[in-house]
């Protein structure tokens, strides 16, 4: 066990708000999707984990990772639309478990595809030059692009509270979680809207899979613990929740990391603990609504 | 300009309409009463295309409707305003107003048109930035009401807007009814509140377990004790 120093636990620290920026990301995908479409999405590990092989052959082909970060969205946000269009919309009406099963099936696929493609190893991926290295605050160093990492997450979590606060299609958003049907009555063609959020969904899955990409490299299986341990986080936040998203993102990347250093075998069982504990205190999640699942 | 002929619509097995023929013309107020479970609220549903099992006929403006998913009715020019109000909670009065505006491009400026509709419901202006689950019964009728009508439909269809709301705003929103008959526009209203319905229509049908019994001028109907007895005691 690492003595727990100051600068230890302040790099440690930053280590879990990156790891959370991550699981805010994914989580606030996730519960998009559940929120507005009822869909328990098990294909959004695996969206995660494309993201991250478009943005490696984009490096591989332009060796820019700025392009990577524009290019993995809007790649996966295409390829989320059209999953919403063909797979999952003629199951809906059919129960909660129809999309999940399908989704679930879908994940193998994906990563069945990307092995037979880009093969089993996985590849290393380096950050961009301007971010390599460490930057002193304080006396302690921190590695840069886990800094950009959170700063990012930060960016886009607030370019996505501004979009459902203030534009017509947040509005739709807001109100179609509720309400669905009162939306069509108004005219509002709900089934567009619903792939367009999958869509957004998966857009945000890919940006989560590039940033990532730097700090563990790619591989097919990235998404598979990333996915459960995403669904951890909006359970621990609430389903169908963002705020809560982001809350119990950041919550559970600084749990794992820090017990990481106290007790490398228990981090990944940690995130489980902390799960089990908010449950037990407040069944919906942090931020949820009692009844949404009903 | 609505013609409904012969409509059937199901809920699983359950055929809860079986045959509804009825009709209503330009600067019409047509009442649809009936007991409960009569299928008034299924009638309403199935002409706006939420009730996905149907069959028969509905023409809008001389165009089918069946087989058009419910935006597309709406597009045409026809409105509904559901049972329970179903304002969207969480959300302002504004907000729950600018709900239906959305789909409606040709309409003009927000500002403006939210404006013009709060001019029309004095009572909404006051209170737009409220969240509106906390309005008063008849506040969230009339804002259902607004929500409905702000982007102007040909025909507006109505489900017991009178339903637990004090007398005082009922009055109100059945002065509102004849002023959009004025207006041109045209209504089609269900009303568990009998002779307040008769009172502002033109004219009446009689729902009684998915088929429609009886139709007549408004004014006979309510003169006509042994058919009201019949068909609308509760
Ligand atoms: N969602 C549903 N599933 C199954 N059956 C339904 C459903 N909604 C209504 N029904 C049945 O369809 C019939 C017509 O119901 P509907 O709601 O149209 O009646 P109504 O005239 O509006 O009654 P009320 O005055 O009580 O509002 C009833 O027998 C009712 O039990
Ligand atoms: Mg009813």
């Amino acid at each position: 066990m690492a003595a727990l120093t100051p600068e230890l636990l302040a790099l440690q620290l930053l280590v879990g708000l990156a790891l959370g920026a991550i699981y805010v990301l994914l989580a606030f995908g996730l519960s998009l999707i559940f929120g507005m479409l009822t869909v328990v999405n098990f294909a959004h590990g695996a969206f995660y984990m494309l993201g991250a092989y478009v943005a490696f052959a984009v490096a591989g082909l332009t060796g820019n990772f700025w392009l990577c970060l524009a290019c993995a969205p809007v790649v996966l946000g295409l390829i989320g639309y059209g999953v919403e269009r063909f797979l999952v919309s003629p199951l809906y009406g059919r129960g909660i478990d129809y999309p999940l099963l399908l989704t679930f099936g879908l994940s193998y696929v994906l990563v069945e595809a990307v092995r037979i493609i880009f093969g089993k190893q996985g590849y290393p991926f380096d950050s961009p030059a301007a971010l390599a290295g460490s930057v002193e605050i304080l006396g302690n160093y921190f590695p840069l692009y886990r800094l950009f990492v959170v700063a990012a997450t930060g960016t886009i979590v607030l370019a996505l509270w501004l979009f459902v606060e203030w534009t017509n299609f947040g509005l739709i958003i807001r109100a179609g979680a509720r309400d669905p049907e009162i939306l069509r009555v108004l005219g509002i063609d709900v089934g567009r809207v619903w792939r367009l959020v999958f869509a957004l969904g998966t857009a945000i899955a890919a940006m989560a899979g590039v940033l990532a990409a730097p700090l563990q490299g790619v591989t097919p299986e990235m998404g598979d613990s990333m996915l459960i341990e995403s669904f951890v986080v909006t359970v621990v936040g609430g389903m169908g929740s963002l705020g809560g998203a982001v809350l119990a993102g950041l919550l559970v990347g600084l749990v794992v990391s820090l017990t990481s250093v106290v007790a490398p075998e228990l981090a990944k069982l940690s995130i489980y603990a902390l799960m089990a504990a908010v449950l037990l205190i407040r069944p919906q999640g942090l931020f949820g609504r009692a009844g949404l699942l009903g | 300009m609505l013609e409904v002929k012969d409509l059937q619509a199901w809920y699983g097995p359950g055929h809860a309409l079986q045959g509804v023929s009825l009709e209503v013309r330009p600067r019409e107020i047509v009442a649809l009463i009936g007991r409960n479970g009569a299928g008034k609220t299924t009638t309403l549903k199935t002409i706006m295309g939420l009730i996905p099992r149907c069959q028969g006929s509905v023409l809008f403006e001389e165009r089918e409707l069946l087989g058009l998913p419910t935006h597309r009715r709406f597009a045409l020019g026809l409105a509904y305003v559901p049972e329970q109000r179903r304002i969207v909670p969480g959300l302002s009065v504004r907000d729950n107003l600018r709900l239906g505006m959305l789909a409606d491009t040709r309409g003009g400026h927000e500002a403006a048109r939210i404006d013009r509709i709060a001019e029309v419901f004095p009572r909404l202006k006051e209170r737009l930035a409220q969240e509106a689950v906390t309005l008063s019964g008849g506040e969230q009728q009339m804002l259902a009401i607004a929500r409905a009508i702000v982007s102007q439909p040909k025909l507006v269809m109505l489900d017991e807007p009178s339903e637990g709301i004090m007398p005082v705003l009922v009055d109100e929103i059945f002065e509102l009814f004849k002023k959009m008959r004025r207006d041109g526009q045209a209504i089609l209203l269900v009303e568990q509140n009998v002779e307040l319905a008769l009172e502002v229509a033109d004219r009446a049908y009689i729902i009684d377990q998915g088929r429609i019994v009886h139709h007549a001028a408004a004014a006979e109907l309510l003169a006509d004790e042994a058919i009201k007895e019949r068909y609308c005691a509760v």
